[in-house]
């Protein structure tokens, strides 16, 4: 009797685990911080061209949304997505701002002359720590921020047309 | 053509397989000799296994590339130790190694074990030709080294060269003659099982398939570890990877297995016990095969990932799991322990095996839940070094005392446990100087200065009972190994020192007490890479160093790895790593002091001796 | 006898020696607290050892913070707002990890029980 119990007991704990490890073998194993939904501190960055700080707020007057993007000239996805924020910036009433990440300024300014420049203002991000506090990782990533500044959406990895005709359904 | 030969005597040997299992079902009740049929049929799958792996190797030292394994690994400018190294180094040559290991040792076991009863050797081979069979399946249709690629490409794609290093290169057979020694464990405790052959005599043979798992797990252990300090280039050299927790597991099993199987030997005792650690010992080193296999941990060692694999592994896994189940429970019969007195060897051996399930249980729940929590409630969380530590080396503090008393009490029962003057001094002595060693540094002194104080304790006691006749030498050797081995440990986590700084050539800088110079940087075409080695002087009390460390830029594939350059004396490590900083000319310069890393080699190196002479002992 | 404690005390004073010989290990606080982050580019490897990007960024916002006068929980609670729990090496108790912390120490408990009714309670 107590040897058929505890027979069943291991045979089920046993089963338990296979399966976990059976399912487990469809999860995705790498870890993309998706979920993580916050608030960004009032941070001063500097902007791309003069060199003065701007504390994040000053950046924002009555618009609902901004959108920031994290970009640089080394980062070949960049160039892909650069297309759909061209095509996003078309909309008026929101600031698209550039948050330009780890880069030689003479590399960047080439980039935005070639491919055009979608980009209200842009905020230069010389040794990475400001992407920090948006939650990034990695170029590019794209966040939708609202006025007091809280991450409404986030795209890490290049934008693409679906991304593009959501962001515009969102801003208007 | 030589693809043809590989993959036909793969068939051949599944069909011997099946010969085998029908073979030995047949003559299960035969108890004359071994059946002559077997022993041909044994030595023929070994044959054929054989062939099929000289087959690979030979492939890959011709690189011949029509062999999709080959051309995915191997590279024709890739020096010829690192071509025959590729051979194993790849998912299918290395399952194809594991196949060889197991059908040499089933082969070893027939001929080595002539005085066994009769059926418990046919069932030790039915259940290892289980294995062979499964194994054989999974290297046929799902890892099958031998795929031809047509067209023949010229050139191959090259192995990854973080994996060209002489440690790796060697590492995985050791580590696979460990793993697959405690398959024969297995077959031979269901073997065992089934006869009720549980006895001293198969007690004794089961020690030796042990002890030589043991060994060859010990060196494997220590070889990825030197290769994770050699070749990563970080300075460290266990990380707690899920890669390094998964060949550790065995390892603490096999330890416990080790010292239950003397109760078993000498005091006919704590039988299922023996059972149930040698049957998970193997399950153990099969879940291990399939968490890495599969790509289920996120690991730095990563393998191809393919879930078609790893469902294959999983359904041989169940199988197995399956097997050793219903046989445990249908033919364990309820033992009648014999008491045990608290001071007695005895008690210190289960104590052991206590704290050896603790230290696997921590590993594991570490490892595995993750992945549960996961597929549970979708989050995500990283167990790492922090976990371990917390849970581990508190245990290890009464697990060292207890080992340091443990060898000498009696079998049965200590008449009185004889405090002697010197036990007493020496324990004194030691947390003296441990608390001198911990005061160095103002954390956690009590907790730090009870660690070393009972490595320590174990430490002098190993070496005072050297001279003590009535104790194995084996053990003693292992013992003293194992507290130096600990001591190193603590003292190179605690007096580790390093310095980082970026520099451009010519420059210079001041770091606490040491003095970083940049002093030159050359470049050096080799072989399949580009070597950039650099001249850095660390200045340290007018004491000066050079180091010449290294990055070396592949070009198949294309990567940038980093050589540390290493200065080892007995007592400290002083090593340099050099890093590439994008867009700059700056070189990131690490300069760490490493204290006793000598010594972990040396001392995991005596234990695996230590095991050894206990094998060489056995086999008298 | 002695000769015995003698020889020991010798191997003793060689033992201190070597330990007096060590400084004060002198690691600074950004390498001690990068070994606990995960990476996430490179995510077998820890922030301090690996040499990526987002690495060499959060080396450097932990100096800052550090020089800021936060504390080494101030940075881990910060890195785990922006990243989740998966940045840290070493998880929080919560519900979803106490089981974590729990089971081996049950384990242990339920081990030692175990060994005492069957080997020193049970028999005769």
């Amino acid at each position: 009797m107590r040897i058929k119990f505890s027979y069943i007991f291991v045979f089920l704990i046993t089963a338990f685990i296979l399966l976990i490890f059976f399912k487990s073998l469809f999860e995705d194993k790498s870890y993309v911080p998706k979920k993580i939904n916050n608030k960004i501190e009032n941070i001063s960055i500097e902007e791309f061209y003069s060199g003065n700080n701007l504390m994040l707020k000053e950046l924002i007057n009555d618009e609902k949304y901004i959108i920031i993007n994290i970009w640089a000239s080394w980062c070949i996805p960049c160039r892909q997505e650069h297309q759909y924020l061209k095509n996003i910036s078309k909309i008026t009433d929101f600031k698209m701002i550039g948050l330009n990440y780890k880069d030689k300024k003479e590399n960047a300014e080439k980039f935005l002359e070639e491919l055009g420049n979608p980009y209200d203002v842009i905020l230069r991000d010389k040794n990475g720590t400001k992407s920090i506090f948006f939650g990034a990782f990695g170029v590019p990533e794209t966040f939708i921020i609202d006025s007091e500044l809280n991450i409404v959406r986030k795209y890490i990895g290049p934008l693409n047309l679906e991304n593009q005709v959501e962001i515009e359904k969102l801003l208007k | 053509m030589l693809n043809l030969i590989g993959n036909y005597s793969l068939i051949l040997a599944l069909i011997t397989s099946f010969i085998l299992l029908f073979l030995s079902i047949k003559n299960f009740k035969s108890d004359s000799n071994l059946n002559f049929g077997i022993v041909v049929s044994i030595s023929l799958q070994s044959i054929l296994i054989c062939i099929s792996f000289l087959t690979l190797l030979f492939s890959f030292i011709i690189s011949d590339f029509s062999n999709l394994a080959v051309y995915n690994n191997s590279h024709t400018t890739k020096p010829m130790f690192y071509r025959i190294s590729g051979t194993w180094g790849n998912h299918e040559g290395s399952l194809l190694l594991w196949l060889l290991v197991l059908s040499l040792f089933i082969s070893i076991f027939v001929f080595r074990t002539k005085k066994l009863l009769i059926s418990f050797r046919i069932l030790t081979i039915f259940f290892q030709q289980l294995i062979i069979t499964g194994f054989l399946l999974f290297i046929i249709f799902t890892s099958n080294p031998f795929q031809l690629i047509i067209p023949t490409p010229t050139e191959g794609l090259g192995l990854n060269p973080i994996l060209q290093d002489p440690a790796l290169a060697i590492h995985p057979p050791i580590l696979y003659l460990g793993y697959v020694g405690t398959s024969i464990i297995f077959s031979s405790s269901l073997a065992a099982l089934v006869c009720r052959y549980t006895n001293k005599e198969w007690a004794s043979d089961l020690k030796k398939w042990t002890l030589i798992s043991w060994i060859f797990l010990t060196l494997g252990i220590m070889l990825g570890s030197i290769w994770a300090y050699y070749e990563l280039g970080w300075g460290g050299f266990w990380f707690w990877d899920p890669v390094e927790n998964v060949s550790l597991m065995p390892w603490f099993c096999l330890t416990a297995l080790l010292h239950c199987t003397s109760v078993l030997e000498k005091r006919s005792n704590l039988k299922s016990w023996t059972i149930i650690l040698a049957l998970s010992t193997f399950i153990l080193s099969m879940s291990g095969t399939f968490l890495v296999r599969s790509g289920i941990l996120n690991s730095v060692h990563t393998f191809a990932n393919d879930p078609e694999r790893g469902i294959f592994v999983l359904i041989f896994l169940t199988v197995l799991i399956l097997i050793s189940l219903t046989i445990y429970f249908k033919y364990n019969d309820i033992e009648k322990l014999t008491r045990s007195f608290l001071l007695s060897k005895e008690s210190a051996i289960v104590i052991n095996n206590w704290f050896m399930m603790y230290f696997l249980g921590v590993v594991l729940v570490g490892t595995i839940y993750p992945i549960f929590l996961e597929v549970i409630t979708k989050e995500k969380i990283s167990v790492g070094p922090p976990y371990f530590n917390q849970l581990i080396i508190p245990f290890l503090i009464p697990f060292l005392f207890i080992m340091a008393i443990g060898p000498k009490l009696d079998w049965i029962k200590n008449k009185k446990f004889d405090a002697k003057f010197t036990k007493i001094i020496l324990l004194i002595l030691s947390i003296l100087i441990s608390y001198l060693i911990a005061k160095n540094f103002n954390t956690q002194v009590l907790y730090s200065t009870l660690l070393i104080s009972a490595a320590l304790y174990l430490f002098f006691i190993s070496i005072t009972d050297l001279k003590n006749e009535k104790l194995k030498l084996s053990q003693k050797v292992s013992h003293t190994a194992f507290s130096i081995l600990i001591i190193s440990i603590i003292l190179n986590s605690l007096f580790s020192e390093e310095v980082s700084v970026n520099l451009k050539k010519g420059e210079e800088k001041q770091l606490s007490n040491y003095l970083l110079k940049f002093e030159n940087i050359s470049k050096m075409e080799i072989d399949n890479f580009t070597s950039l080695k650099a001249e850095i002087h660390v200045i340290h009390n007018d004491n000066k160093l050079k180091f010449y460390p290294e990055l070396r830029l592949y070009k198949v594939p294309e990567t940038i790895t980093s050589e540390a350059a290493i200065k080892t004396s007995l007592f400290s490590d002083n090593l340099v790593v050099v890093n590439y900083l994008k867009d700059t000319n700056y070189l990131n310069i690490r300069y760490q002091k490493k204290p006793f890393m000598l010594l972990i080699w040396l001392s995991a190196i005596m234990l695996a001796v230590g095991g050894l002479i206990g094998l060489k002992k056995n086999f008298k | 006898m002695i000769k015995k404690i003698f020889k020991l005390l010798l191997l003793l004073f060689f033992f201190n020696l070597i330990s007096y010989s060590f400084v004060k290990a002198d690691n600074s606080k950004v390498d001690e607290i990068s070994k606990n982050l995960r990476c996430l580019i490179c995510q077998g490897q820890s922030v301090y050892d690996s040499n990526s990007d987002f690495a060499l960024s959060v080396k450097t916002l932990i100096s800052q913070k550090l020089d800021a006068g936060n504390s080494e929980d101030d940075i881990y609670n910060f890195l785990k707002s922006k990243y989740g729990d998966w940045i840290v090496y070493e998880p929080e108790i919560n519900k979803y990890t106490l089981l974590l912390w729990l089971m081996p120490l049950f384990l242990f408990i339920f081990g030692g029980l175990l060994i005492v009714k069957k080997l020193f309670i049970n028999r005769t």
